[in-house]
């Protein structure tokens, strides 16, 4: 019985210590994020392994869903006479929830887990401890270019990931179910409102950004410098990058919804 | 409150002065009132066995990790009330060649010795390529200037990572364990190329090693560590002159003695006895 609470403690210790290192860390990036300026060539560099590099994932399972989206969503619709309502519901879909929320969990994946080990192994190999004894702050030189590249890519993949997704609903709806062109793009433009869906969704999406490139330079900084350390951080950044969205999606969601 | 006050102490004769150092990890203590002078121009050597707290002693000389008690100073800068600024002005003036070489993976030989001088001064390309050939040249690797890190053998990695700590002429330079598995030719080169930086450049450096021949060869003063404490010091010959028995067991690599050869641990015969 006391062991078990001592173990609640020192669990509860251990959880509210890496919180206050995690915050702090945060505000250190915040201070370093000015400097970007005076170097836009590490931000650039960045956002082409962060971004760039994840819009072939992004944009392809963006198409799958949407396909899937437009064959599920056809299958409800057409038994109560609504199937030129396809659009609207796909777009809504994407735009308000699946688009911000999948692209952040792809994104935790492709990106997030990449952005941790590469700085666990920079820590692990001393490249960050030799940055420090050349007086070069490794928060500025190394983990904000990546943070920033990662608030901006991430609202940019979302986008790609809804488009992608509408345009595979097009495929599905258009060419192998036979609705009308004009009825899909027409309902889509009345019934999507930009300031209540996309806005909101746009907001949901720089959240999650905010957030998961957070975890990610974290789980990688903070990692013991040792292989099993890595590799365990990298699996971290993945779990709590999906908790951590949906949880946020479903608040945001009430805030903005509800 | 004056930070020049509160931060600076004098001595005219010593680039680093650590008086009465300690410094513990969790429970463990690691360093127990350390003291050591490292003259300037001199390659003081610190010696013992594996963790002893040489490397730690590194750290808290360039000032990244923060003693419990006692201070350090260099170049009469106390380090650990240093702020963050003033501490990276300091090691613009330190070079530190770590035990990996620590070597960025993503940039070729030439951007590595470059990363320094692109970060801290203001020079055009073609002073930082000049520099960086000289710097190469220097460790006889100016041919190996496009390679990247993973295409080095370790004694070339280590010797790129010499080239770039002394990219900015520091007054300082810090060796942790520059022979440890190198093959007899590269622990030659890197001893002589401590010796050489040393006296053309007019650095000061510290060698952390447990290294016996190739440190006596190479220092001018040596510094013996054993379970946190200073046990010996003086030149190379005063070292092997002494019949302290710690020293005499550490010089000629006695397996038993004042070091113990076993782990602190219970008696053998209980350890036995209880079944697991």
């Amino acid at each position: 019985m006391l062991n078990g609470l001592q173990s609640m403690g020192q669990r509860g210790l251990s959880f509210f210590s890496r919180l206050g290192r995690a915050t702090l860390f945060f505000l250190r990036i915040l201070a370093a994020l000015p400097s970007l300026f005076l170097k836009p060539r590490l931000l650039v560099v960045q956002l082409y392994s962060v971004g760039v590099l994840s819009f072939q994932l992004i944009a392809i399972s963006g198409l799958a869903v949407g396909m899937v989206l437009g064959l599920q969503m056809y299958n409800t619709l057409v038994d109560f006479g609504a199937e030129n309502s396809l659009g609207p519901v796909v777009a809504l879909s994407l735009v308000r929830e699946l688009g911000p929320v999948l692209a952040a969990l792809l994104f935790a994946g492709r990106a997030g887990s990449a952005l941790t080990a590469e700085i666990g192994l920079m820590k692990a190999t001393e490249q960050l401890s030799g940055m420090e004894m050349m007086a070069v702050d490794p928060i500025k030189r190394i983990v904000a270019p990546r943070y920033l590249a990662g608030v901006i890519s991430l609202p940019l993949l979302a986008a790609i990931f809804s488009a992608a997704g509408i345009i595979g609903s097009y495929i599905i709806g258009i060419s192998l179910l036979g609705i009308d062109t004009g009825a899909f793009w027409s309902q889509m433009q009345i019934k999507v409102d930009w300031y209540d869906d996309v806005l909101n969704g746009i907001i949901k999406s720089i959240v999650f950004g905010v957030v998961a490139t957070w975890i990610a330079v974290f789980e990688g900084y903070d990692a013991p410098p040792t292989t099993e350390g890595v590799s365990r951080a990298t699996t971290r950044t993945v779990v709590h990058t999906a908790f951590a969205v949906l949880g946020l999606d479903f608040i945001l969601t009430a805030l903005m919804f509800g | 409150m004056s930070s020049s006050r509160v931060n600076k102490i004098h001595h005219t004769e010593q680039a680093i002065v650590v008086q009465n150092l300690r410094f513990s990890r969790g429970e463990r203590l690691i360093l127990d009132g350390v003291d050591i002078q490292v003259p300037r121009g001199k390659i003081t050597a610190i010696m013992g066995p594996s963790g002893t707290g040489k490397t730690t002693l590194l750290g808290l000389i360039g000032g990244q990790l923060q003693p419990d008690s006692g201070t350090v100073s260099v170049e009469n800068h106390i380090v650990s009330t240093l702020s963050r600024t003033e501490l990276y002005r300091l090691r613009q003036r330190m070079g530190m060649l770590f035990q990996s070489g620590a070597l960025f993976s993503d940039l070729s030989v030439y951007d590595n010795v470059a990363f320094p001088l692109r970060e801290h001064a203001d020079f055009s390309a073609a002073m930082i390529h000049d520099l960086v050939m000289m710097k190469l040249h220097a460790v006889g690797l100016r041919g190996a200037c496009n390679l990247m890190p993973n295409e080095l053998s370790a004694g070339m990695a280590r010797r790129v990572a010499l080239a770039r700590a002394i990219a900015l002429d520091p007054m300082l330079i810090m060796y942790d364990e520059p022979f440890t598995g190198q093959d007899p030719i590269t622990v030659s080169v890197i001893m002589r190329l401590i010796r050489r930086l040393n006296d053309s450049l007019g650095l000061t450096s510290i060698v952390i090693s447990h290294d016996v021949p190739e440190v006596c060869a190479i220092a001018d003063q040596i510094y013996l560590l054993s379970s946190g404490q200073v046990v010996a010091s003086g030149s190379p010959d005063e070292l092997h002159r002494s019949e302290s028995p710690w020293v005499v067991q550490f010089l000629s690599a006695q397996p038993d003695g004042p070091i113990p050869f076993h782990f602190p641990a219970k008696d053998f015969i209980d350890d036995m006895a209880e079944s697991p």
